[in-house]
């Protein structure tokens, strides 16, 4: 069998500056002086993550699914051919799964090897969910994880954790709040959280 | 052995913070770790595996005190030296020549369509061996059979566990060979489900599962157990 051969790349890190602005700044250098990276490709990556891209896309499924029975069937029956049709994948999404939370099952997403996470339907993940405790804990002991955000869940709903070890990329679809009867597609989305995609938090009346 | 990145159901860890509002970037140098490792990444000299397994091969100590982007940072170094892009002395700051820009590399208009078009790793494969209801043991221990301490994607805590097949996802790319550059290898992938008091001895709550996505080689038939 042979031996994992990049053993000896495993510290090149330590050539760097020890401070993290100054390493960026320095590979950066390095990589765009070689040819390898475009800064200007950089600044584009960064207006598409800052500028088109976030928690607003997922909301607006959810308040689709919320409210058209056939959309919601749709996104069950086929989720990634659905959303590719609203040229809504992409990368870090691009094979998609909805789980559908009900009375008897909620259901919470994690990555517990790296930190995968739907980006092109919320965006870049926030700290906590690529945190150690997050991705240790929420396995184990989800509703301890679940009270830190401040959601008890019922007695008789069970939690399934959905743990992301492929690229198959896992959005939660929340049970719809009473008190949205009748609410447009923009009204309904502002009530969809970011949160309550992954599972650690339930749609909130807006403020 | 295991590596320090497999850590589902640690302990020790304190509670979370959710960090209500927080900022999409804590400091610039972050912007330009997501966005450098991003345009790295679509020069397309390695997969996404080699680099999950390149930041999980981090040392233990490096892993555990660096945040996620200097784990990034220190990635894009690491894999840069290991595919031969870069020299140690060029990371250890020795003068570099301006080259012209390598015709693979990621330009500014290309940006939007890459990013919505992502890579996906979905393939043509066998048929499925497994079938929704199946139940099936994980392979134990957790360990890449290609390579000695590679890369795998079935955690510890979920080896040598039986579950029940959920859904099936199709044939998608093997990160254990995939990772070390021996082939997409492409298997039948699955969301199997696992009894949380089966992974930990007793459940938060009866009834509560973790759900896994697991390729065919990791698994095999088991008599269900309830």
């Amino acid at each position: 069998m042979p031996h994992d051969s990049h053993d000896h790349d495993h510290d090149a890190h330590a050539l760097l500056p020890p401070d993290p602005a100054l390493w960026v700044k320095a590979l950066e250098t390095l990589l765009s002086r070689k040819g390898y990276v475009d800064p200007a490709a950089m600044d584009a990556i960064l207006e598409f993550y800052e500028e088109k891209i976030g928690p607003r896309i997922g909301a607006r499924v959810v308040a689709r699914a919320w409210s058209d029975p056939d959309y919601r069937a749709a996104l069950q029956a086929d989720p990634t051919a659905t959303l590719a049709a609203d040229g809504l994948l992409g990368r870090q999404g691009e094979h998609v799964v909805v789980v559908e939370n009900t009375p008897e099952v909620h259901n919470v997403v994690v990555c517990t090897l790296c930190s995968c996470y739907p980006w092109p339907l919320l965006g870049i993940p926030p700290s906590w969910y690529k945190s150690d405790a997050y991705r240790a804990r929420v396995v184990r002991e989800p509703r301890k994880v679940l009270a830190e955000f401040g959601l008890e869940l019922p007695e008789g709903q069970s939690v399934r954790v959905w743990d992301s070890t492929a690229e198959i990329r896992y959005l939660v679809l929340p049970m719809r709040p009473s008190g949205t009867e009748g609410l447009g597609a923009e009204a309904l989305a502002a009530w969809v959280t970011r949160n309550s995609m992954i599972g650690t938090g339930l749609p909130e009346r807006p403020a | 052995m295991t590596r320090v990145h497999d850590m589902g159901g640690r302990y020790g860890d304190g509670p979370v913070d959710p960090a209500p509002g927080e900022p999409l970037f804590h400091a610039p140098w972050q912007r330009r770790a997501m966005a450098l490792t991003l345009a790295f990444g679509a020069l397309g000299r390695f997969s996404i595996d080699s680099s999950r397994f390149t930041r999980e091969s981090l040392a233990p100590r490096d892993y555990s005190r660096f945040s996620y982007y200097e784990k990034w940072i220190a990635a894009v170094a690491n894999l840069a030296l290991a595919c031969g892009l870069v020299t140690r002395e060029e990371l250890a700051g020795a003068p570099v020549a301006e080259a012209p820009l390598d015709p693979k590399a990621l330009r500014p208009a290309a940006v939007e369509p890459a990013l919505r078009r992502g890579s996906p790793s979905l393939r043509d494969g066998a048929a499925p061996r497994f079938a929704p209801g199946d139940a099936i043991r994980t392979r134990l221990p957790a360990r890449n059979t290609l390579v000695e301490g590679g890369h795998t994607r079935l955690p510890a805590y979920a080896a040598g566990h039986t579950g029940r097949i959920l859904r099936r996802h199709g044939a998608h790319v093997l990160p254990d060979s995939n990772a070390h550059r021996l082939g997409e290898a492409p298997e039948p992938l699955y969301a199997v489900a696992f009894d949380a008091a089966d992974l930990w001895g007793a459940a938060e709550r009866a009834g509560d599962e973790v759900i896994l996505d697991l390729w065919e080689s990791y698994l095999s038939p088991a008599e269900a157990t309830t």
